[in-house]
């Protein structure tokens, strides 16, 4: 399969997660917009990953392992993220009783 | 065209409509849902590519363990009516528009690559066996980090999810106790 299709499917797919991030009030929905931008970026990572692998399978055996890994710490990096930001969101609701991103400016003022 | 190109296609476009049906979804159970839709099919993705580790993994972590801490909190919320206030339909058609925008010039720029192909269904580099030989040889330090980072992760989600102490429900709860300890002195003298 061409390379160009999974960068165009990741392109589609990130282009998404922005446009659910600028169109959306409720935060949890931003949130989970940003997981899939995260997911997207995977995707094209693995995608060049097998590529390289595609590539420079005779000279090494290993070739394009890294991004596979990389793509597994961006996945541990992520599940942290989700913790610590599910628990602001928690506090952000007990305080104001919404989760509505346009009464959550209170640190411009 | 084989049964790849078919699968290929098939999981790009429900990879594609469930990601939209993410960010129009009037009701945050069904975003979350449609969500964990995404997460299979770039699943499907990645075991197509022959990256059997991630595929589970990403099944195991994504659609697993975040997809059902969202659903845990929306329910703890009880977010799940049609309440969530809209944005005014200018702002709405703005955001599409820049977001349509971007989509244009990035495939406008990447139009022309070179066409090199990815291989699917072979290779063995995505295996578990490869992979955690690569991890516990040359990424032994930053998979030790990364346990720190959960543990400070950890730390952090249980110091800011801690109810304070002087909310009203605890003001509250000090009230009542201070009565009823009040009617125990009282009892033994009436």
């Amino acid at each position: 399969m061409d390379i160009k299709y999974y960068i165009f499917l990741s392109i589609a797919l990130f282009v998404m997660g922005i446009v659910g991030v600028l169109t959306r009030r409720n935060a949890i929905i931003i949130f989970m917009c940003v997981e899939l931008m995260l997911n997207a970026v995977n995707l094209l990572l693995v995608a060049f990953s097998k590529m390289h692998y595609a590539a420079n399978a005779a000279a090494n055996a290993n070739a394009g392992s890294e991004a596979q890994l990389f793509v597994f710490f961006i996945m541990v990096v992520a599940a942290a993220e989700v913790s610590v930001g599910l628990a602001i969101i928690v506090m952000l609701f007990r305080n104001t009783h919404s989760v509505d991103v346009n009464f959550l400016n209170r640190l411009k003022h | 065209m084989g049964i790849t190109e078919i699968l290929f296609w098939g999981l790009s476009g429900l990879a594609l409509f469930s990601a939209l049906m993410v960010i129009t979804s009037k009701n945050p159970v069904f975003s979350v849902l449609w969500l964990i839709v995404t997460f299979f099919t770039i699943s499907g993705h990645y075991i197509l590519l022959n990256a059997q580790f991630l595929a589970v993994v990403n099944i195991i972590v994504y659609a697993g363990a975040i997809m059902v801490l969202f659903l845990f909190v929306i329910m703890l919320m009880n977010l799940s009516k049609d309440t969530e206030p809209q944005k005014s339909k200018w702002l709405k058609l703005a955001g599409a528009v820049a977001g349509g925008c971007l989509l244009l010039v990035l495939v406008a720029a990447l139009r022309n690559t070179e066409s090199r192909m990815t291989e699917l269904g072979t290779g063995e580099i995505g295996l578990i066996q490869n992979l955690g030989h690569v991890l516990f040889t040359d990424y032994v330090v930053p998979f030790e980090i990364a346990s720190i980072l959960f543990l400070s992760a950890m730390i952090g989600a249980v110091v800011i999810g801690k109810r304070e102490m002087h909310s009203p429900v605890h003001n509250e709860v000090e009230k009542i106790e201070a009565m009823q300890e009040e009617m125990n002195i009282s009892e033994p003298v009436a």
